[in-house]
């Protein structure tokens, strides 16, 4: 029984979380897109409840930033105009989950933008780009991961259930996939596609080489377990009593694989993420201006950033939540289907 | 013990013929490739490209061209890089030279951390020191390396402690080996931390679980019965009995902290495989980034080929097995 809670505890984790990126456009004050010019690395606003006069407000205001003569980066705050934030505002348009026009934000202020995060060199508002971003990052690791799953379970379950040659060549393959460096790999495929394309076009490249890269771990697990399965009593029965290969496949043996499947989705979604992050980190995923978590980060490669901009840092903390979630996730799948093994290793291997 | 280790090195060539078999298919794919940018340049008549791509062998088809590529392989030819106008090798090997110093010394430190460590969390388990390391490694196993090797630049950079970046100081050369050996020492520091700090957590956790097994079985039970002291129990015993699964993570965390060592060796600027392999991504760089892929999942293959070898040495069960087959 506490197995399962605690499973639902994850679950029920990283729903909250994805739903947040998902709906990305009510939770983000701003568009990913629009432009400060007047305030490019604005620091993150403070908010304040304690006036000049020392009064205190139940409503939370920011105060206006004033660019400082001479400084192209430096800012004061303007005392005299206080800015109340207002929560569920009317603001620029958006598309609700993609579909859905909507002008609903959760919060904006009255009289000055507020940026949680700090702004970048645009003056673009970091927190508005980091939660749309996350619909990026998130949506081609996970699409990656349902590749690389389809593309293991379909491979596993061939080599497992008819063996012999077939087998013995896909698991070769296999093997010469797992040989390869993770990282160098995804590099080599990608050093030979195209280096300037669309944001989408990018996305589905992103998408398709990291799922490419990753079927080689799910199908060697995935044939372990037809191959097992294969051999009981119950297929051999199905077998004589004439069932289609079709059939037992559906009926009897892809059924077992579930539990594979899901833990290595636990374990796979957040690494794809990453490799996501990194790609683009690097200049070779998701082009700007579309945001994504990894070109969020790119722009702290140069020195003066990263010495001068601290809070161009902060994206990077919400890697780790995601993280902790779906290590728990894992972690917790294992547990359910193999109660026996609770106490292992977790999800060991990272790269 | 000659059969088992020709068949394990065979074994490795053939794979290493696999990866770069794969590798150049790739490069068929390649919509593009370096001289498709001169063309665009007026400066550069369509003669002086045509020529260039005959030089090189561009414009052959792709069999030849890996047939020719194995050729001069063999004679310890890795090709000639379009943007360096040198051969691959003498560059890849410079390269490759700082990026096993790197990997290497990681790779000591976060198996001399993680072995005891390991060791006294399944020794004392359910104790304070087990909570305590699995807590540790469960905070360090999410926090992905990216993050941690920003993070660690980032305190370096505001602190000034530690030189952020490069593997040697720029102007003043040192003079003494002394003061060499410290210069390389400091630029170590923080890319062999990152290193360490992301691939240790995982090693902790395989070594604690390979001792717990061992701890649990009947022998060691009846050696504790015979009032062995817990020390050579623990050491002599139970570390002998568990060195089977560890070899072989062994081999496996070569090829963790390679593909680690490529994104920090990015971020801090350590002139290794990693930066290289990029710069010759974006410039479409085909023989270095063939030769580099190349030889990263040579060292993989060989360090896995020593974790074989370890382990017919350790394991006489595996001697046994396949040493006669």
């Amino acid at each position: 029984m506490k197995l399962r809670a605690n499973l639902r505890a994850w679950v029920l984790v990283l729903a909250v979380m994805h739903a947040v990126v998902a709906c990305a456009g009510f939770f983000a004050p701003y568009d990913p897109g629009e432009q400060d010019r007047e305030h490019p690395y604005a620091p993150p606003s403070a908010i304040h409840f304690r006036d000049g006069y020392g009064s205190l407000h139940i409503r939370p205001f920011v105060y206006p930033l004033q660019p400082v003569a001479g400084f192209s980066d430096r800012y004061r705050e303007e005392r005299a105009a206080p800015a109340p934030i207002r929560f569920f505002v009317t603001g620029q348009g958006y598309r609700l989950l993609g579909l859905l026009p909507c002008r609903l934000h959760l919060f904006a202020a009255d009289g000055a933008r507020v940026a949680l995060l700090g702004t970048d060199g645009y003056g673009r508002d970091q927190f508005s780009r980091l939660l749309w971003g996350g619909q990026i990052s998130l949506f081609a690791g996970l699409m990656a991961t349902a590749l690389a799953l389809t593309f293991g379970l379909f491979v596993g379950a061939t080599a497992g259930y008819w063996g012999g040659w077939t087998d013995e060549i896909l698991m070769r393959i296999a093997e010469l996939f797992l040989a390869l460096p993770w990282l160098y790999l995804l590099f080599a495929i990608r050093a030979f596609l195209p280096l300037t394309v669309s944001p989408l076009g990018a996305f589905f490249l992103v998408t398709g080489v990291i799922g490419l890269v990753g079927w080689a771990r799910p199908a060697r697990l995935v044939r372990g377990v037809v191959l097992s399965a294969r051999e009981r009593d119950y297929v051999r029965a199905a077998r004589g009593f004439g069932a289609s290969h079709a059939y037992i496949l559906r009926r009897h043996i892809l059924p077992q694989t579930a539990s594979v499947l899901l833990t290595q989705a636990a374990i796979l979604a957040p690494q794809y993420v990453l490799a996501e992050v990194i790609l683009s980190f690097l200049g070779l995923g998701v082009p700007e201006p579309a945001p994504s978590w990894g070109n969020l980060l790119a722009t702290i490669q140069q020195y003066n950033v990263l010495t001068s901009y601290w809070w161009m840092m902060l994206p990077v903390l919400v890697l780790t939540p995601f993280f902790l979630g779906y290590l728990g996730l894992a972690s917790a799948l294992q547990g359910w289907a193999d109660p026996s093994k609770m106490e292992a290793v977790g999800p060991g291997s990272r790269w | 013990m000659t059969r088992y280790l020709v068949r394990r090195t065979l074994h490795a060539v053939l794979l290493l013929a696999g990866v770069s078999l794969l590798t150049f298919l790739f490069t068929a794919l390649v919509p593009g490739n370096y001289f498709d940018e001169m063309k665009m340049n007026p400066q550069i008549s369509p003669e002086t490209v045509a020529a260039l791509r005959a030089k090189y062998g561009v414009d052959q088809p792709l069999a030849f061209r890996y047939v020719h590529w194995v050729g001069g392989l063999l004679h310890g030819d890795l090709g000639f890089s379009f943007a360096y106008n040198t051969p691959v090798g003498p560059l890849l090997r410079v390269r490759a030279a700082n990026t096993l110093l790197l990997t290497s010394v990681a790779m000591l430190l976060a198996w001399g951390v993680a072995l005891p460590l390991g060791i006294w969390s399944a020794e004392r388990e359910n104790g304070w020191p087990d909570h305590l390391i699995t807590l540790a490694t469960g905070a360090l196993l999410i926090v992905p390396d990216l993050v941690l090797a920003l993070g660690l630049l980032l305190v370096a950079v505001r602190s000034g402690w530690l030189p952020a970046g490069g593997m040697a100081a720029v102007g003043a050369e040192p003079t003494t080996w002394a003061a060499l050996g410290r210069d390389y020492a400091l630029h170590l520091l923080l890319p062999v931390t990152a290193l360490v700090l992301s691939c240790a957590p995982m090693l902790v956790r395989h070594v604690r679980a390979a001792m717990l097994d061992v701890l649990d079985s009947s022998f060691l039970r009846a050696a504790r019965g015979h009032g062995i002291p817990p020390r050579r129990l623990l050491y002599g015993y139970a570390l002998r009995a568990a060195a089977n699964p560890l070899l072989a993570l062994f081999g496996f965390s070569i090829g963790t902290l390679l593909s680690g060592s490529l994104i920090i060796e990015v971020v801090m600027s350590w002139p290794g495989l990693g930066p290289f392999l990029l710069e010759a991504i974006l410039g479409r760089d085909l023989y270095v980034v063939i030769g580099g892929v190349l030889l990263s999942t040579a060292f993989l293959v060989a360090g896995n080929l020593v974790a074989d070898v370890l382990l017919y040495w350790a394991d006489p069960r595996i001697r046994a097995e396949r040493g006669n087959g």
